[in-house]
């Protein structure tokens, strides 16, 4: 990584910008949400781009996509000056963008993703798809990014990091120069991280330039060779070299020393709240999965996607019936099965689920409806639902989790993503909890709504409730978890307490070596 | 009321007005509680449909259930002398296992509700044909059922009852009057209670449904339970309305008259959205188009073109509207509070 980003540091110092933005301004009506922007992007660049939510960034990404018109401000693409662009001159000038939600259709093959609406033709009229022809223009571009997938593989059957893959493909067939990565970690573990950012090296070997998004700082650390800091609109920040920094960049994103003191003493000596005893999981049925939750600690389950976290996490709250010859689940000592999650419920065993938007919440549902939900009869009286004391729970929710809302009537899609994951926890807060269950709790989340959540997961905590937490992101299972159980296909390959937890550690057992 | 009740309120009474002023005897006693006649019996079922689509489902088996449940009805009564409340409870009873079948069908099978309630309605259909060897089903010359006839298809004049006599209004009919009575029973059950705050989760999104806690496939059964049921009802209602059965035409298309008054009054295929009145007032609409095909001397073969372009063009207003009134919310938020919506525009 540090010699191939040396030597491209070398080129790009050399080379000609071949995009220059200078005086960007966006207004909407009573807020600037961009001001007097400016930058360069030379070939072979890595740029990265990082800002709480609402600094920005998308509106950046969305003057260079040809989506929106600055108020003011120039782009200038080789040498030739625009006051704003449309999406054929951005995708002209050769500018692709990859998009935390992927635009994929899985029920198709990789290559017909990588041409879609492209199709090399055959058979005049009939416009037949030369399907050779595709798979011949899409396996160099394969090569080139170091898949080990082809380009005939049903999308449907590659793991997010390979999906990603093929969008750059896609990218890279438009024969684009800069590729606009957003948020393209944020749902991946670390092995396949490690792999993404390989790619980003090729692209930037190649002369493609990158503009990463993330809010993973330390993987920003990794790839760019510069970074860019924005808050409310303006540019506060250019980091190069040794500036950039994991703390430099927090400082500069919220505007004062954010000292992230999720970090509290370990404590692993309460008493097991709910205790997995050789419970298995559909997808690893041969493998047994042995895990204690105690109160008082918050549990680190770390390891690559498809390591069974999930799975587990479906298993315990209902949501999937364990395999055949799993074993049993017990909670305060008493052996429970949750056939469904309304009995998980029952007992107190809650999850916060990965997929926040598709499965945490209702999002055209008000917030007060998705804080009440789970809880429903307990606001009601003879089966009918009395409005007022549900507002009534749900106001008070807001004001002590600090959800960012005009009034709990609001519809919970008009939320930004730490406000609805505060939603979430709030449903679950309502009622009481034995233990929860977070599954990423924090992916794509800003980082001061972050460090609420982790307050908040450190209270329940302290107020004895067991709490798991299944995260990718290094930095937060080594600074959250008291504990860090690490999974490996199916199984706890090790567990490791806060003196041994590293990185290192957490990537070994991650891959099932031992520590 | 929401918005769009009230402008499918709004339409029903400029068609009327129209129809009116061409035809006065639109307006007359007799066709009033005829067309309210109508309005009743369809409406019954048309709400248990909605439930259904509420669910993100369809009910396909309705028409056939009416057919089917109304031959078993006549001929329990009929032919082998049942008391007619057994009878009814029966038939009644029949109706809640079909929906039980539908919905464990559609839940523990994961099949579509289409398919299934599509077999359905093939299957009680043929089933309804072979039970009376495809004759017509009726009752003998002289069987009367006083009581049953009273409330099936009598009328009341309500204003007549309660002045003693003195001032005479129209005899509403007692389907249309049980049809509200339902109405306004399940408007609770869908609008105020748990059940129906679960039914609009379930239909919106059934994944973040489960992952609340709720038992979906529970709601699920208990939507279908719910539709097959008033449809075993309105099949009573039906039997008693037209006294004899021809088992192949009986109640054909009726589920589609359903479904076509719950996306009249704003229901949603995908799930999740709907309202009672929405659905009680698409059925009165459905019910004043077809009496407007009779009284503007239209042929008849044109009834079902008439309602297909009727609602074809609300559906297409409803849309205009929609995406108006959403432009319009959407300057009307950024006036209110530009900070946030833009923040999370440009977060």
């Amino acid at each position: 990584m540090t010699m191939s980003a040396t030597a491209a540091a070398g080129a790009s110092a050399s080379a000609e910008p071949f995009l220059r933005l200078s005086g960007l301004r966006k207004t909407y009506p009573g807020v600037l949400a961009l001001a007097d922007f400016s930058m360069e992007v030379r070939p072979g660049e890595v740029i990265g781009l990082v800002g709480e939510n609402g600094a920005g960034k998308s509106t950046l990404m969305k003057i260079l996509g040809g989506v929106i018109e600055p108020d003011h401000g120039t782009i200038t693409i080789d040498g030739v000056a625009h006051p704003s662009l449309s999406v054929a001159q951005s995708m002209a000038a050769g500018i692709a963008f990859v998009h935390q939600e992927l635009n994929l259709f899985d029920n198709l093959d990789v290559a017909a993703n990588v041409y879609m609406g492209r199709e090399p033709r055959k058979l005049g009229f009939l416009k037949l798809v030369d399907d050779d022809k595709l798979h011949k223009a899409v396996q160099p571009l394969l090569d080139r990014l170091g898949a080990t997938f082809s380009p005939g593989t049903q999308v449907s059957r590659l793991s997010l990091a390979q999906q990603q893959i093929v969008e750059i493909a896609k990218a890279l067939s438009l024969r684009s120069r800069l590729v606009i990565l957003d948020e393209p970690t944020s749902s991946l573990p670390i092995a396949e991280t490690e792999k993404l950012l390989e790619v980003i090296a090729g692209l930037k070997a190649h002369g493609i330039s990158v503009i990463f998004i993330s809010h993973r700082l330390h993987e920003v650390v990794q790839a760019s060779d510069r970074v860019i800091v924005l808050r409310d609109g303006n540019l506060v920040g250019t980091l190069e070299g040794d500036d950039i920094n994991h703390d430099t960049m927090v400082r500069l994103m919220v505007g004062r020393d954010l000292k992230v003191d999720y970090v509290s003493p370990a404590r692993t000596d309460g008493a097991v709240v709910l205790s997995i005893r050789k419970v298995r999981t559909s997808t690893y049925p041969d493998h047994e999965i042995d895990l204690d939750l105690r109160a008082g600690e918050i549990l680190g389950l770390a390891g690559l996607v498809g390591a069974g976290r999930t799975e587990l996490a479906r298993v315990l709250f209902g949501i999937d019936r364990p395999a055949a010859g799993s074993g049993s689940v017990v909670l305060d000592g008493r052996e429970v099965h949750f056939a469904t999650s309304s009995a998980a419920v029952e007992a107190g065993v809650f999850l916060v689920p990965e997929d926040r938007k598709g499965a945490g919440l209702l999002l055209d549902f008000p917030i007060a409806q998705n804080i009440t939900l789970p809880n429903l009869h307990a606001y009601a009286r003879r089966r009918l639902v009395s409005r007022d004391a549900e507002f009534a729970r749900a106001e008070r929710s807001r004001v002590e989790l600090d959800i960012r809302a005009p009034d709990v009537g609001q519809r919970t899609s008009a939320l930004s993503g730490g406000n609805q994951q505060k939603v979430v926890l709030a449903k679950w807060l309502a009622m009481q909890p034995r233990a929860i269950i977070f599954d990423e709790p924090t992916r794509g989340i800003d980082v001061g709504a972050k460090a609420e959540i982790y307050r908040l997961m450190r209270a329940l905590s302290d107020a004895g409730v067991a709490v798991l937490m299944i995260s990718s992101d290094m930095e937060e299972v080594i600074g959250v978890s008291d504990r860090v159980a690490v999974m490996h296909e199916g199984h706890i390959q090790g567990t490791l307490d806060r003196a041994q937890c590293s990185e290192e550690n957490i990537l070994r057992l991650a891959v099932g070596r031992s520590i | 009321m929401l918005k769009k009740d009230l402008g499918l309120l709004t339409l029903i009474i400029v068609v009327g007005a129209v129809v009116a002023i061409i035809n006065p005897r639109f307006l007359s006693p007799i066709n009033i509680a005829n067309t309210a006649n109508l309005v009743g019996l369809f409406g019954i079922f048309a709400i248990g449909q909605g439930f259904v689509i509420i669910t993100g489902g369809i009910d396909l088996s309705v028409g056939s259930i009416i057919a089917l449940l109304g031959v078993i009805f006549i001929d329990l009564i009929a032919n082998h002398e049942v008391w007619w409340p057994l009878a009814a409870v029966l038939v009644l009873g029949l109706g809640v296992v079909m929906g039980l079948v539908h919905g464990l069908l559609i839940t523990r099978l994961k099949l579509q509700p289409f398919v299934v309630t599509l077999c359905g309605l093939l299957i009680y259909r043929g089933i309804a044909r072979f039970y009376t060897k495809d004759a017509t089903a009726g009752f003998p010359f002289g069987v009367n059922f006083p009581d049953l006839e009273w409330i099936t298809t009598g009328r009341t004049d309500i204003v007549s009852l309660i002045t003693g006599g003195t001032v005479q209004s129209i005899p509403i009919p007692h389907a249309f009057f049980i049809m509200l009575v339902i109405a306004v029973i399940m408007w609770f059950v869908l609008h105020r209670s748990v059940f129906g705050r679960y039914l609009y989760a379930v239909g919106k999104n059934e994944e973040a449904a489960r992952y609340s806690g709720i038992r979906t496939t529970q709601v699920i059964i208990a939507a279908y339970v719910i539709s097959a049921t008033l449809a075993a009802l309105s099949a009573i209602f039906f039997a008693m309305y037209t006294r004899s059965i021809l088992p192949s035409g009986h109640g054909n298309f009726y589920e589609l008259y359903a479904i076509a008054a719950a996306v009249l009054g704003g229901f949603s295929l995908r799930g999740g959205e709907g309202s009672i009145v929405g659905v009680v007032l698409g059925t009165v609409l459905l019910q004043v188009l077809q009496n407007l095909v009779n009284l503007l001397g239209i042929p008849s073969s044109l009834n079902f073109a008439v309602m297909g372009t009727v609602i074809l063009i609300g559906v297409i207003a409803d849309q205009q509207f929609q995406v108006h009134r959403q432009r319009a919310a959407a300057r009307k938020g950024r006036q209110n509070s530009p900070g946030k919506s833009v923040a999370e525009a440009a977060g």
